[in-house]
């Protein structure tokens, strides 16, 4: 483990010699839907680099969590479907492996935790028998094993008692004790890529920071793991998160550092965001600030940029020609007609 | 008292905490354990109710006959495998003296009473067999019922009583037999098209309504008549038919689940098709078909009683409800062929819809019942 990088992690991004752990490549993802083909994700590309946690930010339906499920292969077909682009894993192309190498990668290499830990444990099982059932399916052990291997974990992601509680069942759990579980059942495979798709926006405020706590600790110390978290709680990116990725109608509009982000936010989306957060510096009776308009319609999307219709700083070009990711140096990327003279697009 | 809020009770799962309402529905559980208990006793017939002793010391040698023979009177309706067939003592084993190839078992009984001889017979409770004939009854069959026969004779001098009882055993096994047969064709086929959607579902689901389209009555007259109705076949085609009900279940409870959390997480686990399917889903999507068991066997045990009345049931002389009900039909003046066969068809049937009520009631997830 690169004890290094694990303490000052912000290093690491500065130089560009890293190579990344996963490439998320022009990814096109639809869905046929009543009305039409939707474009819920519509090209996106970015990269996550080894032992970073990286923050993917948007509103609903701006397609982070297709984005997520792509990445697992688990967008339903029919009606979704990956219409284009690469995820490229330890150089190959996970879109283009077939059922049984991705059944090697799925929980083994790239695991996920869910948003709803309610519903993403099996009714009808243990939560022992879950466990194990994961460690079963990827290493050649024995049943012994397995249940030491489990209550191993489950200690780990601290549920007291793990012995004794192996033989319980989903709904003798608090929704935070199953999302623990859910954890458990993702790290227990020692994966190299952790997907949680707002692992904490089902569980009260008070569990959510136990559970991030937990996910960046096991992170550490299960040797470093990469996290893509999914998320559109800002204040949960600020606190866990190296590298954020802002979407908004299914494509990437800023890719950043956290400092920068939240420091220099250049799009006018993400300053939209930042503005939006309640203010502990305000006054009493200062007015929280709300983007004007809903998010359009997947399928009403306007051409040009895609928030050209809420931006406070919109122009003629904005509606005409969707603008391309300019650098600003740094792998901070804006997609905006502004950065025009800025950066090198 | 019990104490559900205490840590240290072991913990239940979905199913194990249905059993306990099922059990705790008094009507349901009670009418389970009868017809239960009535179906495994029903195995012991050939020493209960029959007309071959169940042993026999003959000069000093002890002879078995009703567990010679107890594969083909307990399996015997499987005929056309061939596997279970008549081995009967002859009558010269005994030394008796007869033009048949049965022993007559009752007549050596009181044989060997009168000689002064250690030989011995120890016959059944009830000695008489369900296709024995009774003629030398005074009058003409039907006999009406007396102290011999309980519920008299059928038309051609059977006890009715017997054949009513050894045609408990055929009515349920066939009924249980041919709802396991629909329920595992069902379910797979149901839990792949369920599963894997799209042009599997599309096209197996033609299938199953192309399938679902041929006359079910038509079919079964047809092949009675071509290959000559036995058991086997009649369940071969009664399962042909009714795993079509079980499949449409299946197929929806899977396409429910199917958008579960739970299932995507064991796909991102890892897991195989086929292990998601059948132990991870089936046991969530289990409920409606189980609800629904006891109902098909009460169907099932209706058709069979509708086509031995029709006549393109089990071969004669199997003993078999529908076929004493037909005769209660053709002789509606005697009274006892047409009480008690459909008697002991509604009471059995009153008992599986009294489990099926609980069954039901038990996966009902409101916690007060109207049936406790």
């Amino acid at each position: 483990m690169p004890t290094a990088s694990v303490t000052e992690p912000k290093d690491q991004l500065a130089g560009d010699d890293m190579s990344p752990l996963l490439s998320v490549r022009d990814l096109v993802v639809t869905f046929n839907v009543e009305g039409g083909i939707a474009t819920a994700v519509d090209g996106v590309s970015f990269d996550v680099l080894p032992n970073e946690v990286l923050g993917i930010v948007g509103e609903s339906g701006s397609g982070k969590s297709v984005t997520a499920l792509s990445i697992m292969r688990l967008v339903p077909d029919p009606p979704g479907k990956l219409a284009g682009g690469q995820i490229l894993y330890k150089e190959r192309d996970i879109v283009a492996l077939s059922y049984e190498e991705m059944r090697g990668v799925r929980g083994n290499e790239i695991a996920m935790i869910f948003q709803e830990p309610m519903t993403a444990l099996n009714p009808v099982f243990t939560i022992g028998m879950q466990v194990m059932e994961t460690v079963l399916t990827h290493e050649k052990l024995n049943k012994k094993d397995a249940f030491e291997r489990a209550v191993e974990m489950l200690e780990k992601v601290g549920i007291s008692e793990a012995r004794a509680r192996m033989g319980d069942y989903p709904h003798q759990f608090s929704g935070g004790m199953r999302q623990r579980v859910m954890i458990a059942l993702a790290l227990i495979c020692h994966p190299t890529i952790l997907i949680a798709d707002e692992p904490t926006t089902a569980l009260d405020v008070t569990t959510q920071a136990q559970i991030l706590e937990l996910m960046l600790d096991l992170k550490q110390k299960e040797g470093g793991a990469s996290i893509i978290l999914i998320t559109h709680d800002l204040a949960v990116v600020a606190e866990t998160c190296q590298r954020v990725v802002v979407m908004y109608g299914g494509v990437v509009q800023e890719v950043a550092t956290v400092g920068e982000i939240f420091g220099k936010p250049q799009h006018p989306y993400t300053q939209g965001l930042l503005a939006s957060l309640p203010s502990s510096l305000g006054g009493k009776h200062e007015r929280l600030h709300a983007i004007p308009g809903n998010v359009p319609s997947i399928l009403e999307l306007p051409s040009g940029c895609k928030f050209c219709t809420r931006c406070e700083k919109v122009e003629d070009r904005c509606r005409e020609q969707t603008p391309p990711l300019y650098d600003l140096g740094d792998g901070h990327l804006v997609r905006c007609h502004l950065m025009e003279d800025r950066g090198n697009g | 008292m019990k104490d559900s809020t205490l840590k240290s009770q072991k913990s239940r799962s979905p199913f194990q905490l249905r059993l306990r309402k099922f059990r705790s529905l008094k009507r349901g559980y009670y009418s389970f354990i009868l017809l239960v208990g009535a179906y495994v006793l029903s195995f012991f017939l050939p020493f209960l109710v029959s007309d071959r002793a169940i042993i026999v010391s003959y000069q000093d040698e002890w002879y078995f006959p009703a567990l010679r023979s107890y594969s083909h009177e307990t399996f015997g309706y499987f005929e056309s495998l061939g596997f279970f067939e008549d081995k009967v003592y002859p009558p010269e084993t005994f030394g008796q003296e007869s033009i048949s190839v049965r022993t007559d078992y009752r007549k050596l009984q009181s044989q060997f009473e009168e000689s002064a001889q250690d030989n011995w017979v120890l016959m059944p409770p009830l000695p008489y067999s369900p296709t024995e004939q009774f003629l030398d009854e005074s009058g003409h069959p039907p006999h009406a019922p007396s102290a011999m026969h309980w519920f008299g004779t059928d038309d051609r001098a059977r006890d009715v009583f017997v054949r009513l009882i050894y045609g408990f055993r055929i009515s349920i096994s066939f009924s249980l037999l041919v709802t396991s047969i629909s329920y595992l064709v069902g379910t797979t086929v149901g839990a792949t098209l369920g599963y894997f959607g799209r042009w599997v579902d599309l096209i197996g689901l033609r299938f199953v309504e192309i399938w679902g389209a041929i006359p079910f009555l038509y079919t079964v007259m047809i092949l009675a008549a071509m290959l000559g109705p036995n058991f086997l076949l009649l369940v071969a085609i009664l399962a042909s038919f009714g795993w079509l009900g079980i499949s449409y279940y299946i197929r929806g409870e899977f396409y429910r689940e199917n958008a579960k959390d739970y299932v995507a997480a064991a796909i991102a686990t890892g897991e195989r098709n086929p292990v998601i399917m059948f132990k991870h889903i089936l046991p969530n999507a289990l409920t409606p078909i189980i609800a629904f068991a006891p109902f098909a066997i009460v169907a099932n045990v209706a058709t069979l009683v509708a086509l031995d009345f029709l006549g393109f049931g089990l071969p004669a002389p199997t003993p078999s409800w529908g076929e004493l009900i037909g005769q209660g039909r053709a002789n509606i003046r005697e009274w006892h062929l047409v009480v008690f066969p459909l008697l002991a068809m509604f009471c059995t049937l009153q008992l599986v819809v009294f489990i099926g009520e609980a069954v039901r009631e038990a996966f009902d997830p409101k916690v007060f019942s109207r049936l406790r």
